[in-house]
């Protein structure tokens, strides 16, 4: 409801139950604040927000002050200003007032206000608190002499991380923001409270002392790293990037971005990037100039194409590869003559590809997630996989939803879960199978073709009651996570997942790994389907396939094999045996050395201008931030170059922004005469083996080029190790300790983990992070493992 | 002791006056018996509570009826009484003797508050240093319990009333009553912002009613004998008597209770006078963080809330600290300001850097570094600090500094322009 107020002259219809702060905001009024926040609780601390309200005698918060009817508020009246250039004095009074030497100059809302609000000189003489600094970790920097103790990095932790690491200590003047105990901060969000900081108390450590705020530039990006595609500013000197913070859209990412998003931008400079095309000449690397790099790659795929046939080509990518970059690449495939084009490169379990539907969506918008009475996440880890997406199950929680979690593992969220089934990892498939029987039971119009698959198995009390809350809410939805998608049964989890959703009235979204997967399917950069989802007469071969098959050929996009594939071992050895591998990638590798024959140096994603469409389906385009390093060039030219030499058709642009609207183009023929969600369900599961089995996951700070080589993201304590993880029970099963080093085999390879001792992890399974040297010799993630002791 | 003990130090002739036998020979528990037995309804105990004209003993002097009416008792969901007896006002030491000798009556009063609000909990925050007085609380609750007077489920009876002592830690701030809930609730004693106050959004969330062990301990004796009987005590909108803590300068220093509106005179005489046969020079009349009061208003002025709020202090928690002719102002305020300098929690901007503001130039004065424009930078200090923080604690300081600077400005002066006190042996 709205009720009429008065603020400073001007009549408003504001919301009822809202403060005096945010109805001036909303008419354009400005009132100095600090404490203030609006994504965070009401602390009413700093005072600087007093304004005139008429017939109160006192100045009151405006922060903190509720409208009412009739209200008459002056802003700059003069009990107004004179409570607020006090409230300025006295902040400024043990501030250091060190702003030439202060990271936060020029951006300091302290001294912003300062200058509207602050006398010339100060009339305090004597002598100032200083306090000492604590070390927050890789990514943060303190200088707590500076803080004004308005106490929104301690709200942050609480509301909005989940995870209560910041607090004030000791009272009256001697009052300090820290950690309690010395320690890093474990958020993976932890960063925003950098921006949130009205001061220079807390800054970017990496960042620090780099450059000035009006030195830097600002331009406009989009995240990288995960499907939520959140908003960022990048901001650059001289072509540099300087650093990352958060570009406001309430839609996706609200006022936040994940640590990720913020610091990857540190491992765009390292020292194995390239920035010349390099070729293999009789076992020597040699530096090129393009001209002769791609000769070298064309003539390649040239001879293979005629002397054998295309399909002898494989094309892989990255699903962080822009939309452009990942349609050239299927259109110079199929130009060539093959279909064999993917991205899926951490999924197991193609058996199903037909039966999705033509690219992944959340079946809601992102923000709406937040609205659920009930979600169902399935197999992952989602505050690790999309910081933001798990931020919003967090709100959608606190806002009363009952959150379920369907587990190999028990991992930890930094939201109370309401009920969790944690199951060993290959029993997933029955789980699930046996909810959906339940569902069944209850519902029992709902009809479904899988009725043989339902009743080969039995449902449980747990699984009843589960059903029964799926059964019973209105809104509610099913998520699948990285293990969920990655896993050996990986599509039949998907089918099962969407059989759940049917027979339980509900809907299923994929959290798919990477920042384009959703683009990747539309693009067409998979092996069964054109753009748009267009029909292909012969599909081609898919990720798995594709190394199992050994080809004579690869052309790599973006992609490290032996850190980003679900079968890294398979696919170093299919690529050591292949005659060409060309990979258009921004960094080399010690692996790639051995086994690439053609480098030609990409830009990454902040030189490049691209568009990724996330995970609700929205497009976001960007620019390069900017210009390409040295003589890497965007990926979607250096296509387009291989387009033109091979002679191909439509490889003319001139823009990427004509790539996109040429896939634009395409939405208004969306194909679809799919075949989608016509799951043929199996009569029964796949037999379950007795072994040990794996579980792969990539940790937050392993997800991809990039991000493995951001220094301070890699020293954060939320970044694993490469260990091998079992319960305490396997533990003893295999008379293991904690600490000590196994040998780890599958099929003809073998290598040395220490153990870690988690008894979060159900049954017969360990639990080993992927993106790692260590455990890039290991076969397939999801699938039996032999362990023995050193 | 004085010898005016109506209410709350009634049994202070008494052997042993906090046992519960002493409590109950002197007419104790008679009216909790009464409600248990269903014999007083709310409304009549609410309205007598009105009549009483109580005005809380804690330092606001509210009306405790009016408070108590806050409280819709048939509202759904828990709901709190919660004593304070943090008393951590500087000169303040009342309720740790009602406490010491009359704890019972502390709770008879509690438990009624609980009937009249439909709180069925009650908790009494008891200042930490305390250690005789939170003994004596707790054995005494212990027999309350057994007497099958204070519980959760009493025989023969609708009313519950379960009660808890909670320590405090030490902090002046957790005397104010937000801060008090907070650390109530195991957190950091942070005062809350209000709206919403505690009749709506208390303890835990929920509808809770704060009050001074002083106030509960007078509401027994409202039901006894009358509401007439009780305002009678005092003067009108003053009802009862009212302890007052005289410390200072005095030959007979104590807890008076005598009725509200006595001249400040006779209390002095209670007292047994200055000392020495010096001269009165002033009177902080209720605590710390009342405004001083010059000799000459003091001879002249009425012991009660009005009459002490017209002349520009307080009545407040009630302790009178006396000053004789020997008494440096600049030495005391010093002291006052070290005080509340130590104590601010620390939020709020104007109080946690106020207080170190002031009490830095009051200490450099002191020392013999003030400047000429301190008094008025000072002075606007502490207007600055006024009315501008969540709680008011930065008043309490800020108010005093501006009636000491106002009563002795020349003796401010004086100790800036030579660096030295004005008043002789200081
Ligand atoms: C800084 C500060 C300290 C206070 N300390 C006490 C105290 O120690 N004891 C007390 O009863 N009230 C104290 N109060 C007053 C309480 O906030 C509250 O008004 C009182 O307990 C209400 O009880 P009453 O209505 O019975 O007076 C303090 C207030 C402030 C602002
Ligand atoms: S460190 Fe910054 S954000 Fe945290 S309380 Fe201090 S000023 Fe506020
Ligand atoms: S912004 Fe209102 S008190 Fe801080």
């Amino acid at each position: 409801m709205k009720i009429e107020i008065e603020i400073d002259g001007k009549k408003l219809q504001v919301e009822q139950n809202s403060m005096i702060i945010e109805a001036a905001d909303n008419a354009g009024i400005t009132v100095p604040r600090f404490c203030y926040h609006k994504k965070l609780s009401i602390a009413a601390n700093c005072r600087m927000c007093l304004v005139d309200v008429e017939k109160s005698r006192k100045p009151l918060p405006a922060c903190a002050t509720p409208v009412t009817e009739g209200m008459v508020v002056r802003t700059r009246s003069k009990l107004a200003l004179e409570a607020q250039k006090s409230v300025m004095e006295f902040l400024l009074v043990n501030h250091p007032l060190d702003c030439p030497i202060c990271d936060q100059g020029g951006q300091c809302e302290l001294q912003d206000i300062a200058l509207g609000y602050g006398a010339d000189a100060s009339r305090y003489d004597q002598g100032k608190r200083s306090v000492a600094d604590k070390n927050l970790g890789s990514l943060i920097a303190t200088d707590m002499t500076r803080c004004i103790h308005c106490t929104r990095c301690v709200r942050f932790g609480t509301e909005i991380a989940g995870i209560t690491e910041m607090g004030s200590i000791g009272r009256g003047e001697s009052t300090e923001i820290g950690t309690y105990v010395e320690k890093s901060l474990s958020s993976e969000m932890s960063a925003n409270i950098i921006d949130l900081c009205p001061v220079g108390a807390l800054t970017n450590k990496p960042f620090r002392f780099r450059a000035r705020a009006w030195e830097v530039l600002q331009a406009r990006g989009v995240s990288a790293h995960d499907c939520v595609g959140s908003n960022l500013h990048i901001h650059h000197r001289r072509n540099k990037i300087m650093r990352v913070v958060p570009k406001e859209n309430e839609a996706i990412n609200e006022t936040w971005i994940s640590d990720r998003d913020r610091f990857s931008c540190e491992g765009l400079h390292s020292e194995d990037r390239v920035t010349t095309p390099m070729i293999k000449r009789h076992g020597q690397w040699e530096q090129v100039d393009w001209q002769t790099a791609l000769h070298v790659a064309v003539e390649g795929l040239q001879t293979i194409a005629q002397t054998q046939s295309p399909s002898h080509i494989g094309a892989l990518a990255s699903s962080n590869a822009t939309l452009e970059e990942l349609y050239l690449l299927q259109k110079l495939m199929r130009g060539i003559g093959t279909n064999n084009v993917d991205h899926r490169v951490r999924q197991s379990d193609f058996h199903y590809q037909q039966a999705t539907a033509l690219m992944p969506t959340l079946p809601v918008a992102i923000a709406d997630i937040e609205q659920q009475d009930l979600i169902i996440y399935i197999g992952g880890h989602p505050q690790f996989e999309q910081p933001l997406i798990n931020h919003r199950i967090r709100k959608a929680r606190d806002n009363g939803a009952t959150v379920i979690m369907i587990n190999p593992v028990d991992l930890k969220h930094n939201f109370d879960v309401s009920d969790k089934l944690i199951v060993a990892n290959p029993l997933l498939p029955r789980a699930l199978t046996a909810i959906c029987r339940a569902l069944s039971e209850q519902n029992p119009d709902a009809k479904t073709s899988a009725q043989e698959l339902l009743q080969s198995v039995t449902a449980d009390d747990k699984h009843q009651q589960l059903a029964k809350q799926l059964l019973a809410a209105d809104n509610s939805l099913i998520l699948l996570g990285a293990i969920a998608q990655h896993h050996q049964q990986g599509g039949l989890l998907h089918g099962l997942a969407t059989l759940m959703a049917s027979l339980g009235n509900s809907r299923v979204g994929l959290l798919t790994p990477g920042a384009n997967a959703t683009g990747a399917w539309f693009a067409g950069a998979i092996p069964h389907r054109g753009p748009a989802g267009l029909n292909v007469a012969k599909p081609g071969l898919d990720v798995k396939r594709m190394w199992e098959s050994q080809l004579p050929a690869y052309l790599l996009l973006n992609l490290e094999p032996e850190h980003d594939c679900a079968n890294s071992q398979r696919a170093l050895k299919a690529l050591h045996n292949a005659d060409l591998v060309i990979c258009v990638t921004p960094y080399k590798t010690a692996a790639m050395e051995q086994y690439a024959d053609v480098i030609l140096p990409m830009a990454p994603f902040t030189e490049t201008s691209g568009t990724f469409i996330n995970i609700e389906g929205k497009w976001q385009s960007f620019t390069a931030a900017v210009t390409a390093q040295g003589e890497s060039r965007p990926a979607w030219k250096v296509l387009r170059v291989l387009g033109n030499l091979l002679e191909l058709d439509g490889f003319n642009y001139v823009a990427s922004t004509e790539i996109t609207d040429e896939l634009q183009a395409l939405t208004a023929n969306i194909n679809s005469d799919q075949q989608i969600n016509k799951w043929r369900y199996p009569s029964q599961l796949p037999a379950v083996n007795n072994g040990i089995e794996r579980i792969t996951y990539w940790p937050i700070y392993r997800s991809d080029n990039v991000v493995r080589r951001s220094v301070p993201l890699q020293n954060t304590p939320i970044s694993d190790a490469p260990v091998i993880a079992m319960s305490q029970t396997l533990a003893e099963e295999l008379t293991l300790k904690a600490g000590e080093d196994v040998v780890v085999s599958q099929v003809d390879t073998s290598i040395t983990l220490p153990v870690k001792i988690d008894n979060r992890i159900a049954g017969n399974v360990v639990y080993i992070p992927a993106g790692f040297a260590e455990t890039a010799a290991l076969y397939e993630s999801f699938g039996s493992v032999n362990i023995e002791r050193k | 002791m004085g010898n005016i003990n109506h209410v709350c130090f009634r049994n202070f002739d008494l052997d042993q006056p906090w046992t519960f036998e002493a409590y109950e020979n002197m007419g104790g528990y008679k009216a909790w018996r009464k409600i248990l037995r269903g014999e007083l309804t709310r409304e009549f105990v609410l309205e007598e509570m009105k009549a009483s004209e109580l005005r809380g003993r804690g330092g606001a002097g509210f009306p405790t009826g009016l408070k108590w009416s806050f409280l819709n008792p048939n509202a759904p969901g828990q709901k709190y009484v919660v004593c304070n007896s943090d008393e951590g006002e500087p000169g303040t030491c009342k309720d740790r003797d009602i406490l010491r000798y009359n704890p019972h009556q502390v709770i008879e009063g509690m438990a009624i508050a609980g009937f009249v609000m439909g709180a069925t909990v009650g908790y009494n925050y008891i200042r930490g240093e305390f250690y005789e007085p939170i003994e004596r609380f707790e054995i005494a609750l212990q027999e309350a319990k057994a007497a099958g007077l204070i519980g959760l489920e009493l025989k023969d009876t609708k009313v519950a009333f379960d009660l808890h002592t909670h320590i405090g830690a030490g902090a002046y701030i957790c005397g104010e009553e937000t801060a008090l809930l907070e650390s109530l609730e195991g957190k950091k004693g942070y005062p809350r912002f209000k709206p919403p106050f505690p009749a709506n959004f208390g303890l835990y969330g929920q509808p809770t009613t704060v009050n001074n062990t002083e106030s509960f301990a007078s509401v027994p004796i409202i039901l006894e004998k009358g509401s007439k009987w009780f305002s009678e005590q005092g003067i009108p909108n003053n009802g009862g008597t009212k302890i007052f803590c005289v410390s200072g300068h005095v030959n007979k220093p104590g807890n008076y209770e005598v009725p509200l509106g006595m001249p400040f005179s006779e209390l002095l005489e209670l007292a047994g006078g200055v000392r020495d046969g010096n001269k009165l020079k002033a009177v902080i009349p209720g605590g710390s963080s009342a405004p001083i009061l010059t000799a000459d208003v003091m001879m002249k002025i009425d012991m009660d809330f009005d009459s002490l709020a017209k002349a520009g202090s307080m009545l407040g928690s009630g302790a009178v600290i006396v000053m004789d002719e020997t008494t440096c102002m600049v030495k005391v305020l010093s002291r006052l300001a070290h005080f509340y300098d130590e104590e601010s929690c620390g939020q709020c901007t104007p109080c946690r850097e106020g207080t170190g503001w002031v009490s830095r130039i009051v200490h450099r004065i002191l020392h013999g570094d003030g400047k000429p424009d301190d008094l008025d930078l000072l002075d606007n200090v502490a207007a600055n600090m006024i009315g501008r923080t969540i709680c008011v604690l930065a008043d309490a300081l800020a108010m005093p500094v501006q009636s000491f600077i106002r009563c002795f400005r020349e003796e401010f002066e004086y100790f800036i322009e030579h660096g030295k006190s004005m008043v002789e042996g200081n």
